[in-house]
């Protein structure tokens, strides 16, 4: 008979047959066959259409793509009103190319830039979410991307709402200097006052997730959760190589080597976030009674 | 040590040795040398305000990084004393590439200092990993700063790393939380913190440690979200463009102003610090004493208002 409610009590969460570690592409499609991609762990050719009706899972290794923005928002929450979705990037440092990626990257994947940031709600639970998106420029931290964090981040604050926050990213955006950096700087002073304020922020950190956005809110998180396999780090795989001239151990910086070292609390797989997140804001949000 | 020469300082270096040659002439043969001496004098002091007066972005990241620049400990020996050091971060260890403790300022005044490192010879280097921190550092950093604020003492810390180090034990310890968590917690501290960056800001390794109320910088120091190198390889697959990365980034103090990402730039003697190491330090204690005295008149709310704001409004983006 189970001892604590319907659930069995195991602290396992997680026991798929774990796919390899690997880089998601930047690239849209990476088999030149019309219709199919190639899995970056398995390196198995998928039916797009089946790849995207299974939520960007490999159905052969169970690797998780990473996923738009606007589709992760959407297969968690319902009611989600955007804000500020027509903020831009600048290149106000005259950047060599930066106008011309802002451009084509904005044409090609129907965003602005790399983040969504909105309120709705998981199951009936309200809470403020923040996206970060991959595909855009590798999920870089830029002007918008910070500026976009500080204003939910402040405006969770302001209606006393819980904060979830999924970080892809490569880490800042060097198209804007050093005043990318200083975003790592603005959102976690808003994070400050969000927990001021005694309200919870739960990270979800999905494949990859590096550099300055894992020195900033990624790692701020009360409840840091991952996807299976995810990359997470803050220096990358090749500059620690170079830096160390030694061989990095077997499934380095991945979010499997991360809950044994004492980052991550718990794994999960995508198709069980949204019951997992909906426990957890039950748990966060208001007085444990 | 020997004299580190710059390939563009070549040319002051060329007229110091004329100048000896020509004193020594004079010495020697016992002539009067005075106007010859005057004049190449002159010429001396032309060419380094000639030279350092247009130091390109790139040239500027050389001299933050001259091996005979001063680094924290030489600043803080000529302008602070009753130096207690406090070492360790209660969990881990204690990381040497960090210092930090209690010291007193040339005018009595007492503050914590949090300082990054580097070494000026091999051992001191080593025992230093370069400046390069590792997830203790900036856990001890915090510590010490929480310290400072229960006891009311004002904060000043030095930056001067290449970045925190990209290594397994580093990664393996979460150097990015133990950075991320500073960025956090220096927000909530009630008194002044003043950071200044005296040769290299490298990186999320630099803003560990300064979240501050004012940021300073050394008039030939910079700050950086990535290494020239690192981004050169990255845009244009290609290290050896790390000039050109240095000037689209716009990684020197004057642009750095321009930005808001620092308040003041303090001035460093001709030639750069590494040419009077005294000199540069009574330029820095100036500024810092300046902007400690301003900080003072300002409540414990207006404090952290004051540094919430200051990183609030940096950034540029275009909305309709
Ligand atoms: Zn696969």
């Amino acid at each position: 008979m189970p001892i604590f409610g319907k659930t069995k009590f195991s602290t396992v969460n997680y026991d798929k047959t774990t796919p390899t570690a690997a880089m998601p592409s930047l690239e849209d499609s990476e088999n030149p066959q019309e219709g199919f991609t190639k899995c970056r762990s398995c390196q198995s050719p998928i039916l797009i259409e089946e790849l995207e009706a299974n939520s960007s899972i490999c159905p052969k290794c169970d690797f998780h793509f990473p996923l738009r923005a606007m589709d992760r928002v959407n297969s968690l929450m319902t009611d989600f009103e955007e804000i500020d979705a027509d903020m831009q990037s600048v290149n106000f440092l005259g950047f060599t190319g930066y106008d011309k990626t802002l451009t084509s990257k904005q044409m090609a994947l129907d965003t602005k830039d790399a983040v969504v940031c909105g309120f709705g709600k998981i199951k009936n639970q309200k809470a403020g979410i923040v996206v970060m998106d991959f595909k855009f420029m590798g999920g870089s931290l830029g002007s918008v991307v910070g500026e976009k964090i500080t204003r939910l981040v402040e405006a969770a604050t302001e209606k006393r709402l819980p904060v979830i926050l999924v970080t892809a990213s490569g880490g800042a955006r060097m198209q804007e200097g050093c005043v990318s950096l200083m975003q790592m700087a603005k959102t976690s002073g808003a994070l400050a006052r969000l927990a001021n304020n005694d309200l919870p922020m739960i990270c979800l950190l999905t494949n990859p997730t590096y550099g300055g956005v894992t020195a900033s809110f990624a790692s701020l998180g009360d409840i840091i959760l991952s996807e299976p396999n995810a990359l997470i780090g803050f220096a990358g795989a090749r500059v620690i190589e170079t830096t160390i001239k030694a061989e990095l151990p077997e499934n380095f910086q991945t979010a499997e080597f991360l809950v044994d070292h004492g980052l991550v609390d718990r794994i999960v797989h995508r198709e069980q976030l949204k019951d997992e997140l909906a426990l957890i804001l039950d748990y966060v949000s208001g007085k444990c009674e | 040590m020997e004299n580190f020469v710059l390939e563009f300082e070549k040319p002051i270096l060329e007229l110091k040795e004329k100048l000896s040659e020509i004193q020594e002439f004079g010495e020697t043969n016992n002539i009067d040398m005075a106007k010859q001496v005057a004049e190449l004098e002159a010429q001396i002091q032309n060419k380094s305000s000639e030279i350092f007066g247009s130091l390109s972005p790139w040239q500027r990241v050389q001299v933050a990084r001259h091996p005979q620049r001063p680094y924290a400990l030489d600043y803080l020996n000529i302008f602070a004393s009753d130096f207690v050091e406090l070492k360790g971060d209660r969990r881990f260890g204690n990381d040497e590439a960090i210092i930090g403790g209690f010291a007193k300022l040339r005018d009595g005044r007492k503050v914590m200092v949090i300082a990054q490192q580097k070494g000026r010879d091999l051992k001191e280097r080593s025992l230093r990993n370069f400046g390069m921190a590792h997830p203790e550092g900036y856990r001890k950093a915090l510590r010490l700063m929480q310290l400072a604020d229960k006891v009311g003492c004002p904060i000043i810390t030095i930056i001067d790393t290449p970045g925190a180090y990209p290594g397994i034990a580093s990664e393996e310890r979460h150097v990015g939380e133990a950075i991320a968590v500073n960025l956090l917690e220096m927000f909530k501290l009630r008194v002044p913190i003043i950071s200044v960056v005296i040769g290299e800001g490298g990186s999320g390794g630099a803003l560990g440690i300064g979240v501050a109320n004012k940021v300073l910088i050394m008039e030939n120091a910079y700050y950086s979200v990535i290494s020239p190198e690192g981004c050169a390889g990255i845009i244009w697959k290609d290290g050896a463009k790390a000039p050109e990365a240095a000037a689209a980034m716009k990684i020197s103090a004057n642009e750095l102003l321009k930005l808001d990402v620092v308040d003041n730039i303090v001035k460093e003697p001709l030639g750069g610090a590494h040419k009077d190491h005294e000199a540069a330090a009574n330029s820095l204690y100036d500024t810092i004493t300046a902007e400690l005295n301003a900080l003072s008149e300002l409540s414990e709310k207006e404090i952290l208002d004051q540094r919430y704001d200051r990183f609030r409004k940096i950034g540029s983006f275009l909305e309709d």
